[in-house]
């Protein structure tokens, strides 16, 4: 299987996650948006909006400041 | 379903940081934490925390860490590189500790060509105490010191002290990253795991200064923060290699 075939499943934190929106900025295919749920710590944490787009480019990973994505492959 | 961004060995399994949301902080210890598992130095590792925001890194990292006294942080790297040279020593130090009350101990560990890394923070004010000016602040910059903006006639110049400390023999690699972007975090990783390879080879000093942002102090938004590191502070601290004598060091040690 190539990369290309591949399913790419991203998942937030919730509770982790402090809502600075940096993988929200950064994410090319806008995968992520903000939660209109507030978390444990009231922030409006990050949410895959657009599941479906993910290519695994690994970027929201990469700025999350917090390790609040977690990227599923497969 | 399998985890592709396994969480890193030696950062502490389920904790939530105390940094402000957007803080470059959580990324610089990410990529300290995945470079000590990828490079397998976690063991030795001796981590010297400042006394800054990082002063609490210890609650994250999961290595043997110690606290110093405010800007002292090389003084105490050295007394443990020099007892124990086994020892992987990071001193991690922010700019108002590296730059300001430790500017005697970190050029005269510079100019001694101490070997230990040192991962520096710039972030142009002083984080953990309210947003004052900071010996690296921009002119012009707004803080709670200088609410007129930094005005050189009173307030002095930007110091650029990883520029000085890169002109001393002593000083083995010194390079300027940012992560203000993506491909900046990627460099960041890339300085630091040559800082640290520059150690495990016994070549001498190796500073990192890491352009990062602090969206608190600097009254703005995460996202127009990293853009302002990109846009203004980039101008006054270029990016890029400063200095790299690792060729030369390997050839005097044959």
């Amino acid at each position: 299987m190539s990369k290309k075939d591949k399913v790419f499943t991203v998942k937030v934190r919730r509770d982790f996650c402090k809502g600075c929106g940096l993988c929200i900025e950064f994410c090319q295919k806008e995968v992520l948006g903000a939660s209109a749920k507030l978390n444990s710590m009231g922030y409006n944490p990050a949410e895959p909006v657009k599941p479906e787009a993910c290519v695994g480019c690994m970027i929201c990973t990469q700025v999350c400041p917090d390790l609040a994505i977690e990227v599923y492959s497969g | 379903m399998e985890l592709v961004n396994k969480w890193p060995k030696y950062y502490k399994q389920d904790v939530v940081t105390h940094y402000c949301p957007g803080c470059g902080h959580g990324i610089v210890h990410r990529i300290v934490a995945e470079l000590l598992e990828e490079m397998d130095l976690g063991k030795q590792a001796y981590l010297v925390c400042p006394a800054g925001c990082a002063v609490l890194a210890y609650r994250y990292l999961d290595f043997d860490i110690i606290e110093s006294a405010h800007g002292r942080g090389t003084a105490i790297a050295t007394g443990a590189k020099r007892a124990n040279p086994k020892l992987f020593v990071i001193s991690y130090q922010g700019d108002g500790d590296l730059s300001a009350i430790g500017t005697a101990e970190t050029i005269h560990s510079a100019n001694r060509g101490e070997n230990i890394c040192v991962v520096f923070i710039n972030n142009a004010v002083y984080g953990m105490t309210g947003g004052q000016m900071a010996p690296t602040s921009l002119i012009g910059q707004n803080t709670m010191t200088t609410p007129t903006g930094r005005n050189p006639e009173v307030d002095g110049y930007p110091l650029h002290i990883t520029d000085v400390v890169a002109q001393f023999p002593g000083v083995t690699y010194a390079e300027r990253v940012s992560v203000g972007t993506p491909a900046g975090i990627r460099k960041t990783k890339k300085a630091i795991r040559n800082a640290f390879q520059t150690q495990v080879d016994g070549l001498g000093y190796s500073i990192v200064e890491v352009l990062s942002p602090c969206p608190t102090n600097w009254k703005m938004d995460p996202v127009t923060s990293c853009k302002w590191i990109e846009e203004e502070m980039v101008k006054e601290y270029k990016p890029g290699l400063l200095t790299d004598k690792r060729e030369e060091r390997r050839k005097e040690k044959g």
